[in-house]
């Protein structure tokens, strides 16, 4: 494949990437395999945060993102292997201070206030946001003299989402963090979470959209069955998985289509046809001269979605 | 790195801020949550006017019968609070990630036990002050203030007592069977400590039984206030309440850490 004509998209990235590298890493799993009784959640992964980036982890259930995350937070211990956040322990308190989550609940205290949440969780870290500040962020104005089980869905994830930045943290985790929002709310949290990261925060989330992941993260960690199978940026990912999408209308038929080269699937839609490719630029070229009547052409990097089936249907 | 150097430099938690916050926002949880608390005032209250105030007039030998069933109805909300708040309460925060959520964040784990308890050991004064006012006032119940202030200390030590229970429960029991099991554990224990009725009036068989349940122990200090108290020593009675607490701690303490190593 041409180098050049993906350098525009990975060139200020790959830079990007080089300066962090040589950062402190913020947080790191070494070498952790987490079991339980039977099976085996994650097996020997390594995993480092670097500052300033948001860092999505995306895998189907049961990958073990949620385990990677209270590892991380120091809710439960690993069967083998170094966490480190700061670099020290994630169970000291002066670690914790310096760190925000956003776990999944299914309940929260419903009879208090989103305002007495916020003071409570506040009080725990020694410099924590102004409370109008956070009100602001997390797009609170109007409803922090509610209480919390008279929120609608979208605004429950939105006062958690304040309990996790109130402390003014270095490091965030949030898991799911835009579950039950709808698409305007969730833009709005998106520019929040690159807001964290243009003031040098660090934000590791796990998300099942993958929408969210391509539009939010520096780098994608794709885990399957407690394995790390794929690390990158978005765009890396969708382009080493199953190639690039080559849609057009033409009069060849399916199977001189399906044999050539890097050709790895061939599939008809109404008047026009799908092929996906790794070479797409060879299957272009020949296609174009096998065909003068091509018309319609499209190619396009798959969606992040489809690139994540590839990778998990294995 | 030099920014965490700082970072650590700087980090004191105001602790007995945290304690004060942790405690007032579970105090009015509690409060606001109506199935709890209109439950745990109302029962107590309610059985103190149906079986204490109705016994106004009666005695056994020198013993008020009305002033003998504050005491008993003292102790059962007291237990009342101190299960269900802590039980049920911390079983549902348990299983409803809440726990977590708190435990991930900065919140020292004693500042919030202190909490639970000290919520309890409160909503179990406001039953108390509530019965003693009532008997008081229906009751022909005649106390004397340094009586009342034992009496509110007593409730504070059984609160605390009992709090150690509600712990161990809120780690064993799933949340959504925690009320109903709190229920099977705390009313026939208070109905066979004689905390209903006094325990003379129970047929003999029940009552060798009672010393076997720390809730006896804990309505036999409360009644020593009034010398209502049987014929063990009061030292017995310590014992067996302290012995008590100290078992659910540790028991919740192994626990908890069984837990956490198979998390």
């Amino acid at each position: 494949m041409p180098l050049a004509a993906i350098a525009y998209e990975t060139e200020p990235i790959a830079d990007k990437a080089h300066a962090r590298a040589q950062a402190e890493p913020v947080a790191s799993l070494t070498s952790i395999t987490k079991r339980y009784a039977a099976n085996t959640a994650l097996d020997a992964i390594n995993l480092t945060l670097r500052p300033g980036e948001i860092v999505a982890l995306l895998g189907p259930n049961g990958a073990g993102k949620s385990t990677a995350i209270k590892l991380l937070l120091g809710l439960i211990g690993p069967t083998s292997g170094t966490v480190r956040i700061f670099g020290s322990d994630p169970r000291e308190a002066s670690t914790r201070t310096r760190v925000g989550a956003m776990l999944q609940v299914s309940r929260v205290t419903e009879t208090l206030r989103v305002r007495e949440h916020l003071d409570l969780f506040r009080s725990y870290y020694p410099h924590p946001l102004p409370v109008a500040a956070i009100l602001d962020i997390a797009q609170l104005h109007g409803i922090e003299d509610k209480l919390f089980g008279q929120l609608s869905g979208g605004q429950k994830q939105r006062a958690l989402f304040a309990l996790a930045i109130c402390g003014n943290p270095d490091l965030v985790f949030l898991d799911e963090p835009t579950v039950g929002l709808d698409i305007e709310a969730r833009r709005a949290l998106w520019q929040q979470i690159r807001n964290l990261a243009a003031q040098g925060k660090t934000v590791l989330l796990t998300t099942h959209y993958l929408e969210e992941a391509d539009a939010l993260a520096d780098r994608v960690i794709v885990l399957h069955k407690g394995h790390v199978i794929r690390e990158g940026t978005p765009a890396d990912i969708k382009r080493n998985s199953g190639g690039r999408t080559i849609r057009c209308r033409t009069t060849l038929s399916r199977e001189l289509l399906q044999a050539m080269p890097t050709v790895t699937s061939v599939t008809c839609q109404q008047d026009s046809v799908c092929v996906i490719a790794s070479d797409a630029e060879a299957v272009v070229r020949e296609m174009l001269l096998l065909d003068a009547s091509l018309s319609n052409l499209e190619i396009a990097i798959p969606a992040l979605e489809d690139a994540f089936l590839a990778l998990t249907s294995s | 790195m030099p920014a965490s150097a700082i970072a650590n430099a700087i980090t004191a938690p105001n602790l007995p801020r945290i304690f004060r916050k942790e405690t007032r926002y579970e105090f009015l949880k509690l409060l606001r949550t109506k199935s709890f608390s209109l439950a745990t005032i109302g029962f107590p209250l309610m059985f103190y006017v149906l079986f204490g105030i109705a016994n106004r007039n009666a005695y056994a030998g020198t013993v008020h019968i009305a002033k003998y069933m504050l005491c008993g109805y003292a102790c059962f909300g007291l237990i009342g609070a101190a299960l269900f708040g802590i039980g049920v309460g911390v079983a549902f925060e348990i299983s409803a990630g809440w726990l977590e959520l708190k435990r991930a964040s900065p919140m020292p784990v004693a500042a919030y036990l202190f909490a639970k308890c000290a919520s309890a050991a409160a909503f179990g004064l406001v039953i108390v002050v509530l019965l003693t006012i009532i008997g008081i006032a229906f009751g022909d119940v005649h106390i004397a203030t340094s009586e009342f202030a034992k009496m509110l200390a007593m409730t504070v030590i059984g609160s605390i007592s009992f709090a150690s229970m509600g712990l161990l429960l809120a780690l064993l029991v799933p949340s959504n069977a925690a009320a109903g099991i709190v229920n099977l554990i705390y009313l026939p224990m208070s109905f066979l400590s004689g905390l209903w009725m006094p325990i003379r009036f129970m047929p003999h068989w029940l009552q060798s039984f009672a010393p076997a349940l720390p809730t006896y122990h804990l309505a036999q200090l409360m009644l020593s206030i009034f010398h209502y108290n049987d014929t063990i020593s009061l030292a017995t009675h310590w014992n067996a309440l302290i012995g008590f607490t100290l078992l659910m701690l540790g028991s919740s303490w192994l626990v908890f850490h069984n837990k956490e190593q198979n998390a």
